[in-house]
């Protein structure tokens, strides 16, 4: 292509304005991935420097009185108990609606399934949170009893089981609820993905269909499960609102029917508003341990993903 | 181990279309039977329905009677999951299970109705399987790396292993050369001709050479146009189809002077 | 489908061999039968309650029918019927929350959907008018000043992300030709993804914090907090939506002497408009219902606030979030509760709607197939 003004022709811009609209065009789209970066940045350097006096303070000075790590321990523990509920009701039930939408239910109401398991993904959690305050805790109360009766003498059942619900396991159910649609969506998207090849071959050696589903379905999608409980993890690790509004916090105890025990995100919100000095610092220290633990569970989803991405390529 | 196969007046529906119209033929115990025909003809649509293959696809259903040694494939309470454990498949792409090793393979239809199947029958039935489909000696000193590592056409044999390992009465073939080069695709018919003495075959397949070489008889399908039903047009031994053709329309395709 | 009867041609039908062992058609619903019978009598053993009722049918028939499938037709059989009775109970399990969720915010809001809640803010709402309402229409003050809240602050998100999203996702698609840069950029983007949204709403506090002195809180900083959640969603999307355009659209255009930027501009981005504009409706769905990060940022206000810059802000979610947990009048909640529930119903119908759109719009602006 000839590069002098003179070849300019009737109807197209100017060489020289249109190379400059080029470099002014694609530095504005570097300049805004860069940004991504400054923010990144800023994310990590910002809460370092407001972190920072609570890692300088004395002992004594912080929330409790035995220093952060004594303050920070309960509430990780709090934080990945409320997770661990959340996945362990969420992943059987997550995946089990996921079959149902891509090879049990009929074809004409298998996409209005997924819409409305969509929907469930989009309200906001602070209604999951107060509808978990209001309905679900007292309706929880009853199991609650029956269990600390009845199961006692497991740790975690014992009782006397709270009277208002406001306890670990509800802000447990309420989470698995919140965070079912994203297993649900990601694993019925691998599900639908399975190559029709290797689901004739299963069902023309004869193979029932939850024959055909584990022996073809389940193990091309294996992977893509794995990281969709990873990323519904590191939801469940950082939300705040429904464990804000169900739980009646309190010091770490083992009985999930009781009140007590907190999370981090909850933490933060309900004591940020007045907090001021050391004590903001030390919530922001908080946000910074949380914000490190969902990186790396993060960073394994994504690790796992990756991988997958470089297997699937080979066949 | 070998049964006969009668269809009667059999229709085909894909929702509203009616995609084969009407077959009726009588297929004999160890014998092979070749498919032929134009594209879209019907003809592997045909042969899914011979183990209820096509009811996989969404708003496909069949009418008329497909007789296994006298028992109706439709009949009222049939499972297709008995069918087709009856009734094996192999189908145009090879599709071995690619997190399964070869021997899984080989086992995966076994052991859906045998799961403790001992350590030593396993592996006779394994070597007798891969043996029948000409694998064995290929594969023996690795059955336990994944059967995806294989070429095209050893997958294809083992995906014949894995169909005979369940010992199925008939097995079904559809296009299973289409994918191969010529020397995979001779290995195939000649496995072929091997089994055909303890099992009934059918085969579909688009290359008129490899229907005069592996068939006893052949079954000329075609259509007159696009939307119009899939027709069974001559059904004969195969040396009558490819010398003397009774119908017009036979003649003008086996000689290429049509599609 | 057997038309046997009415086909001349077919031959006589004997009992086909292929029939053995099957399920009687009677089976599965007698067996559903006598579970709900069985369940309502343990029930009715341990002290009757519907949910309780529900509980013990839903495993005598989990356990029951397969069993029964298993007897007639073997252990494969009754796996099988076992997984489909399990998937159809999740699906019914994980249904119920949702319609509990809809049928509470519709039930609890629609009564408190007044027009003081739609027009006044709770400007001097205190205690003693909310003790003197008794009936739900008598309930002053409203959620105005809220919505007013979330309005401006989603728009200055949305002022912010959309366009650092879109340009993002230009230089990932069109310039970093998988260049280094590029996969850091997309690295980042999936770690701002899993940043918590109290961590971004934390961020921002520090950020102007550090430089306008402790406490600074208006309606931007959370504006600025929605931005880091807003971001990496927009990319995200209009990434994916950029990829699809064919490249043959670009060759085409390059052919024609015309200049990246500009095609760019009038081709590449027209052709991707609808799921451009429908990805970014979504987002602005998920971050209007973010209230974490406005608790850390925004503050707490009782009267309406047009100034995004300056001044404490609220926003429905937060608005919520407080009528619940301080509500106006300690002593007779209900008011506070009525607000808070209409306020809820506000929001999601609020969400939803932002949803129908981003579907309409993904719907209407989607390029035509050919010859349809």
């Amino acid at each position: 292509m000839s590069t002098t003004v003179s070849t300019r022709k009737p109807g197209t811009e100017s060489s020289a304005a249109g190379r400059a609209g080029d470099s002014i065009f694609s530095g504005l789209s570097l300049a805004a991935g860069i940004l991504i970066f400054a923010v990144l940045a800023a994310v990590a350097l910002f809460l370092l420097l407001q972190a920072a006096p609570t890692f300088g303070a004395a002992p004594a000075d912080v929330t409790g009185g035995k220093g952060f790590f004594t303050y920070i321990w309960p509430l990780i523990v709090g934080t990945l108990i409320a997770s661990v509920i959340a996945l362990l009701i969420a992943t059987p039930i997550g995946i089990l609606v996921a079959l149902y939408i891509s090879h049990y239910a009929p074809a004409k109401i298998s996409n209005p399934v997924g819409y409305v398991i969509d929907l469930l993904a989009a309200i906001p959690s602070v209604i999951y949170g107060a509808w978990g305050a209001t309905v679900l805790a007292p309706a929880l109360v009853p199991l609650f009893t029956w269990l600390s009766e009845h199961a006692g003498f497991i740790p975690f059942f014992s009782g006397p089981a709270s009277q208002t619900g406001k306890t670990m396991f509800t802000a447990g159910v309420v989470l698995a609820i919140m965070i079912l649609p994203i297993i649900t969506s990601m694993s019925r998207e691998i599900f639908t993905q399975t190559p029709k090849l290797h689901e004739e071959a299963a069902l023309a050696l004869g193979a029932t269909r939850w024959e055909m589903i584990r022996m073809s379905v389940l193990p091309f999608a294996r992977p893509g499960i794995i990281s969709s409980i990873m990323l519904a993890l590191g939801r469940a690790l950082g939300e705040t609102m429904a464990v804000a509004l169900v739980l009646s916090s309190g010091p770490m105890i083992a009985s999930l029917l009781k009140s007590g025990n907190q999370t981090i995100a909850a933490e933060i919100a309900l004591n940020f508003p007045e907090a001021y000095g050391l004590r903001l610092s030390e919530l922001i220290a908080a946000g910074l341990v949380l914000f490190l633990i969902t990186l790396v569970v993060n960073m394994i989803a994504r690790a796992i993903i990756a991988r997958y991405k470089e297997f699937s390529g080979a066949n | 181990m070998s049964k006969r196969i009668d269809v009667e007046h059999l229709n085909v529906h894909y929702g509203d279309f009616l995609a084969v119209q009407d077959v009726s033929m009588n297929i004999e115990p160890r014998s092979v039977t070749a498919f032929i025909g134009p594209s879209g003809c019907g003809k592997s649509t045909f042969l899914r329905t011979l183990n209820r293959m096509h009811e996989v696809i969404p708003g496909a259903y069949a009418e008329g009677r497909v007789l296994l040694d006298g028992d109706d494939l439709y009949g009222k309470g049939v499972d297709p999951v008995t069918v087709r454990s009856m009734v094996g498949m192999v189908f145009q792409r090879p599709n071995p299970f690619p997190t399964m090793s070869i021997r899984d393979n080989v086992l995966a239809g076994v052991k859906l109705n045998n799961k403790r199947i001992s350590g030593s029958e396993a592996d006779e039935l394994v070597e007798s399987s891969l043996r029948g489909a000409n694998l064995w000696n290929e594969v023996k000193d690795r059955l336990g790396r994944p059967g995806s590592g294989l070429s095209g056409g050893q997958q294809q044999r083992l995906c014949i292993a894995r169909a005979i390992a369940v010992k199925p009465d008939v097995i079904l073939m559809d296009e299973p050369c289409s994918a191969l080069d010529p020397i995979s695709t001779l290995a195939i018919e000649d496995l072929i001709n091997e089994i055909k003495t303890d099992y009934t075959v059918v085969i579909v397949t688009h290359n008129m050479q490899q229907a005069s070489r592996v068939s006893d008889k052949t079954a000329f399908f075609n259509i007159e146009g696009t939307g119009k039903p899939g027709r069974l047009i001559e059904y004969a031994p195969t040396s009558d189809i490819f010398n003397t053709p009774q119908k017009k329309e036979t003649e003008d395709y086996v000689s290429g002077r049509f599609g | 489908m057997s038309t046997s009867t009415t086909n001349p041609g077919l031959s006589p039908v004997r009992q086909s061999k292929l029939t053995r062992g099957q399920r009687p058609k009677w089976l599965i619903p007698v067996v559903g039968l006598v579970a709900v019978v069985a369940g309502a009598a343990l029930a009715a053993l341990i002290g009757f309650s519907v949910a309780l009722w529900a509980l013990f049918a839903a495993v005598i028939f989990l356990i029951a029918g397969p069993v029964a499938v298993g007897l007639i037709e073997g252990s494969r059989a009754g796996a099988d019927s076992l997984m489909t009775f399990l998937v159809y109970a999740a699906f019914l399990l994980a249904v119920i929350p949702l319609i509990s969720v809809i049928w509470t915010v519709l039930a609890n809001g629609v009564p408190g959907l007044t027009s003081n809640m739609l027009l006044t803010s709770m400007n001097g709402i205190t205690g003693f008018q909310d003790n003197k309402a008794d009936a739900p229409g008598d309930v002053m003050g409203g959620a105005y000043h809220a919505i007013v809240g979330t309005v401006s602050i989603t728009f200055w998100a949305t002022l912010m992300s959309v366009p650092v999203g879109l340009l993002t996702a230009i230089y990932l698609v069109e310039y970093s030709q998988g260049g280094w840069l590029g996969k850091a950029i997309t690295f980042f983007v999936d770690v701002m993804t899993g940043i918590p949204s109290i961590v971004a709403g934390l961020f921002a506090a520090a950020l102007f914090g550090m430089i306008f002195g402790p406490s600074t809180r208006t309606g931007f900083v959370a504006a600025v907090a929605l931005t880091v959640l807003m971001i990496p969603t927009v990319v995200k999307n209009t990434e994916e939506m950029l990829r699809i355009v064919p490249n043959e659209l670009r060759e085409a255009s390059y052919a024609l002497g015309v200049r990246k930027w500009r095609t760019i501009i009038k081709v590449v981005i027209p052709t991707a408009i609808s799921g451009i504009a429908s990805g970014v409706t979504l987002a602005i769905a998920r971050v209007i219902g973010e209230t974490a990060p406005l608790l850390v940022t925004a503050g707490f206000a009782t009267a309406i606030n047009w100034n995004t810059f300056s001044g404490w802000m609220t926003t429905l979610p937060t608005f919520i979030f407080y009528q619940i947990m301080n509500p106006t009048s300690p002593t007779n909640p209900d008011a506070s509760l009525q607000r808070a529930w209409a306020a809820a119903l506000i929001l999601i119908i609020i969400v939803m709607l932002l949803n129908l759109v981003a579907r309409l719009v993904a719907k209407a602006f989607a390029p035509k197939t050919a010859g349809r």
